[in-house]
Order: structure tokens, then C-alpha cells, then sequence
């Protein structure tokens, strides 16, 4: 059995979850700041 | 705490501090990561496998970290009416099942080689599973009750009862290797020290500072998001209304 298939499978799943999060979170972010800066005011 | 009541004045100081959180946690994670691959040496009895202490071991608390998060922004909302307390627990809640569901998939992973199984119904790693249920009921109820326009972009007074009785579990979790033979190892660091040896120990200080900071990173933005959206959302109620 190799271990470093293990150890890779592992860090290869948290990190690609954590940048996920990171990407979506920022882009949703952008995104709603964006749009509550430039509607016209009422 | 009432003084950051005003989502204006939060944002003044969210809006830098995304930033100082999000790059320093990055920064610690790749450097963190790099040395507990590549310059740490194996253990003598796990081998390889114990790299992937230092991506578990940061997940596990942040998942803990997150619904204890949960319970006090629930508190703050409940006893105290502090506006943001329920933005702030809406936002924590997927980045802390996220890293609950990392805790539970690492471990598993680690456990095939080390125990000879991926799964075991042992105390520690069904109360992680609880907790990530807690968390996955928790967002539900978010969401229902930000469609039914409870919260004003947070969490209901029900959803907030919810996180705060959750928290029964996180006790739970901490003392099960304690309370039932488990194949999970009891506790290997405490505030009398630690059982790890130095010059395995060192690169989880970097993944865990960095994991912790590019957690606080994302529940700002999320928060940001939140707070953006019912900006947007009280413009077209005024708009509406002409």
C-alpha cells in the first residue's frame, strides 16, 4: 500500500474544498457589493 | 459588541481586515503544507501517513471552532438583539461544515492505511458526524427562513435556538476519546503539552494559525455578502413603494 497515495488523496481534497469556498465566497461577495454600489438611488 | 451594531461602521473595519486575514492564512497553509510534506521527517510507527495530520487536525478544530462561533452569535441574538449577530451566524455555518466534512473525509483517508478501515462508530468520529448533520440542518433552516423574510438576511430566533442547543455536542466531541475506548487516539495536545514529538509538531502551528485566519477571511466575506444583498434588498422594498 502506498502512503503517499493517502497523503496526496487527503491534501488534494482539502485543498481543492478550501478554494472552492474561497472562490465562491469572494465572487458572491463582489458580485452583491457591486450591485448595491452602482443601482441608481431612488 | 454594540458598538459594530452599525453595519456601516462593521464594514469600515471588515473591509481591510478581509484582506490582513486572507493573505497571512494563505501564506501559513502553503508554507505549512509544504514543510509537513517535504521537510518534516515520517513517524516511526504511522510512516507517511502523518502528514496529513496538519490539514486534519486544523479542520477538526475549525469545525468545533464554527458551531461554538454559532452558539455565542446565537446568544448575542437572542439575549442581546445585536443586529449582526445573526448575519454572522448564517455566515459561519458553511465554511464550518466545509471543514467538518474535510475533518471526517481526511481521517477516513488516513485511517485505511494506519487502522486497515475507513470507517469506525467510534465516539469521537460519530460525534464529528453529528456535527456535521447539526450544520447541515442549521443551513437548512437558514435558508428557509431567510426565503420567508425572517432574520433581515440572518438566521430566525428558531434557527438561533437551534445553534445554541447544537453546541451540546461540541463538549462531546472534545472529552468522547476520554469517555469510551475508541480507535481514535486520546488527546495528543493539551495545556500540559504535548505528546507529538518537536519536529513533527512545529508545521500544524502554521496550518492552524493559517487555516483559523483564512476562516475569519471567509466569514467576512460572507458576512459582506450578506449585509451587500440587504442593502440591495431595502433599496427595491423603497423602490417598490415609489
Amino acid at each position: 500500500m502506498n502512503q503517499w497515495a493517502f497523503v496526496a488523496a487527503a491534501y488534494a481534497l482539502a485543498l481543492f474544498a478550501t478554494a472552492t469556498v474561497i472562490v465562491l465566497s469572494w465572487r458572491a461577495m463582489r458580485e452583491a457589493e457591486g450591485q448595491a454600489e452602482d443601482r441608481p438611488r431612488p | 459588541m454594540h458598538r459594530f451594531a452599525n453595519p456601516a461602521r462593521f464594514l469600515k473595519i471588515a473591509r481591510p481586515l478581509t484582506g490582513w486575514l486572507f493573505w497571512p492564512g494563505l501564506s501559513l497553509i502553503l508554507a505549512g503544507c509544504f514543510c509537513g510534506l517535504f521537510v518534516t521527517p515520517a513517524d516511526y510507527l504511522q510512516g507517511e501517513t502523518v502528514r496529513i495530520l496538519y490539514i486534519h487536525v486544523p479542520a477538526a478544530w475549525l469545525g468545533m471552532a464554527g458551531w461554538s462561533g454559532i452558539a455565542v452569535a446565537a446568544l448575542m441574538q437572542l439575549v442581546w438583539r445585536h443586529p449582526l449577530a445573526s448575519i454572522a451566524g448564517r455566515a459561519i455555518a458553511s465554511p464550518g461544515a466545509l471543514f467538518t466534512a474535510i475533518c471526517l473525509a481526511t481521517g477516513s483517508i488516513w485511517g485505511r492505511p494506519t487502522w486497515g478501515t475507513w470507517w469506525e462508530w467510534d465516539g469521537r468520529m460519530t460525534s464529528m458526524l453529528v456535527l456535521l448533520f447539526l450544520y447541515l440542518g442549521y443551513i437548512a433552516l437558514a435558508n428557509a427562513s431567510a426565503r420567508q423574510g425572517q432574520g433581515q438576511g440572518g438566521v430566525s430566533a428558531a434557527t438561533a435556538i437551534f445553534g445554541l442547543v447544537g453546541a451540546i455536542n461540541i463538549p462531546i466531541i472534545n472529552r468522547s476519546v476520554v469517555w469510551w475506548n475508541s480507535l481514535h487516539q486520546g488527546p495528543s495536545i493539551t495545556l500540559r503539552g504535548s505528546s507529538i514529538d518537536g519536529s513533527l509538531l512545529w508545521p500544524l502551528g502554521l496550518t492552524f494559525l493559517g487555516f483559523s485566519l483564512l476562516f475569519g477571511a471567509i466569514v467576512l466575506m460572507r458576512m459582506r455578502t450578506m449585509l451587500a444583498r440587504n442593502k440591495i434588498e431595502a433599496r427595491m422594498q423603497r423602490l417598490a413603494r415609489g
